[in-house]
């Protein structure tokens, strides 16, 4: 058993990851990530290059539609919707979050 | 082994068609699936549901399952002495005691699902190892300063005959300073072990801040709240405020309102790169909960000598 701890690559929007590493990292075929691309759900950090990259970012919602995908027979179109939700939905949260951390909360020992 | 009544879990009757079995799966699917319900225990239901309809969709599995007999649900039981020659592919002499009963099929016909063991008994091709999804709980101090976490996961690993074992995974994982609540990291390689040369999973963490007592995270800014008594309010004051660092001295000016933030800059958490972020310090006028008649009786004259209307903003009460 390895006792040195693992290092941890953050998922940020600075990272990026090649196609494949995308399709890798998923478990989505490169065939329903290009039509995820081609919906306009998941835009490459550079549309126009031939080589495209995504920010890390996004790994985590292509992994949850990809979970979907495989739960609910999903095809590429729904998939696609359910991309927009998914990263709206985590965008909400994180504001949500943000906006409750700075309302105070009443605590008066007595 | 445990038995688990596959046909109980997803409400259909032993005989029930491919048809009827698909239906009543997406149906619990709906309801259960943890990214798509809010219910707190759907994961657990949605897990027995997806490993019973990945035995039952499939007819070599489900025929297979349906010779192990009929048990009482989390009876101890063993297969039929031929059971293993039949379906297992392997030898007979096989410990049925330390694994899962999802465990039996996995390497049997079903493809897709969690696991991309399937239909490969025995083959010699590589199997990518699992990809696993955890949640890091840490504390605001874990965030100031940088953790180990200890972390400890039971996963399930693929022996030469393609079948699966619970085996305990124990490492420890170095999380940078300057993590954020919901932030992700990756360890790669640390999912499920590859088959046959195959590459290891890897392991996705989510960052969950703990609540902490004192702060509330903003992203890199902290939040915390400041009770002042009124006369503090009124005439300002120089408070010691707790920070991750140690104590600070903040000077809170005079007129100074209940909901006004006052900055403590860079007494946040450390960001990524370089830099902190800030400290908000978020003003709540406290009365004294048992004022003493002393209190009383100058609040009293203050209420007297005072001509400050606080609800001057209201309309008057004749309608005027």
């Amino acid at each position: 058993m390895k006792t040195e701890p693992a290092d941890a690559q953050w998922l940020h929007e600075h990272a990026e990851v090649s196609f494949e590493e995308l399709a890798e990292l998923s478990g989505l075929s490169p065939e329903l990530l290009r039509e995820l691309v081609d919906y306009g759900a998941l835009v490459p950090v550079n549309v126009r290059s031939e080589k495209w990259t995504f920010a890390t970012e996004r790994v985590v919602a292509v992994r949850t539609v990809s979970r979907l995908h495989q739960d609910f027979d999903l095809d590429a179109n729904a998939l696609s919707v359910a991309l927009n939700l998914v990263e709206r939905i985590h965008g909400l949260e994180a504001q949500l979050q943000q906006l409750q951390s700075q309302f105070p909360v009443m605590r008066i020992k007595r | 082994m445990k038995y688990k009544d596959y046909y109980e879990i997803l409400g259909v009757p032993k005989d029930a068609t491919a048809d009827v079995i698909k239906k009543a799966y997406r149906k619990l699917a709906h309801k259960y699936h943890p990214d798509v319900s809010k219910d707190p225990n759907g994961e657990e239901k949605f897990k027995d549901a997806s490993e019973a309809y990945k035995t039952l969709k499939d007819p070599e599995a489900r025929a297979a399952y349906d010779k192990l007999g009929s048990h009482r649900p989390g009876e101890d039981f063993q297969p039929p002495p031929d059971w293993g020659q039949q379906f297992g592919g392997g030898g007979g002499n096989f410990s049925f005691d330390d694994i899962d009963l999802s465990d039996l099929f996995a390497g049997l016909g079903g493809r897709g699902g969690g696991f991309r063991a399937g239909g490969q008994r025995g083959a010699n091709f590589p199997i990518p190892g699992q990809d696993y999804e955890v949640t890091a709980p840490i504390t605001v101090e874990d965030a100031y300063g940088g953790t180990e976490l200890d972390l400890n996961l039971s996963v399930p690993e693929y022996d030469e005959h393609g079948r699966m074992h619970r085996v305990p995974l124990v490492f420890k994982a170095r999380i940078p300073k300057g993590v954020t609540d919901g932030e992700r990291l990756r360890l790669p390689g640390k999912g499920g072990k590859g088959v046959n040369g195959g590459a290891n999973g890897n392991l996705y963490l989510t960052i969950a801040m703990q609540p902490h007592p004192l702060y509330r995270v903003t992203g890199h800014d902290l939040y915390l709240d400041l009770p002042l008594a009124p006369w503090e309010a009124a005439l300002g004051a120089s408070v010691e405020v707790p920070t991750l660092g140690g104590s600070v001295r903040l000077k809170v000016p005079a007129g100074t309102n209940t909901g006004q933030k006052l900055r403590l800059g860079k007494r946040g958490l450390p960001k990524r790169r370089e830099g902190e972020g800030d400290l908000f310090a978020i003003v709540q006028i406290v009365v004294p909960p048992a004022p003493t008649d002393r209190e009383k009786a100058l609040f009293k004259d203050l209420a007297q000598a005072s001509t400050f209307n606080p609800r001057a903003s209201f309309p008057t009460g004749d309608g005027t």
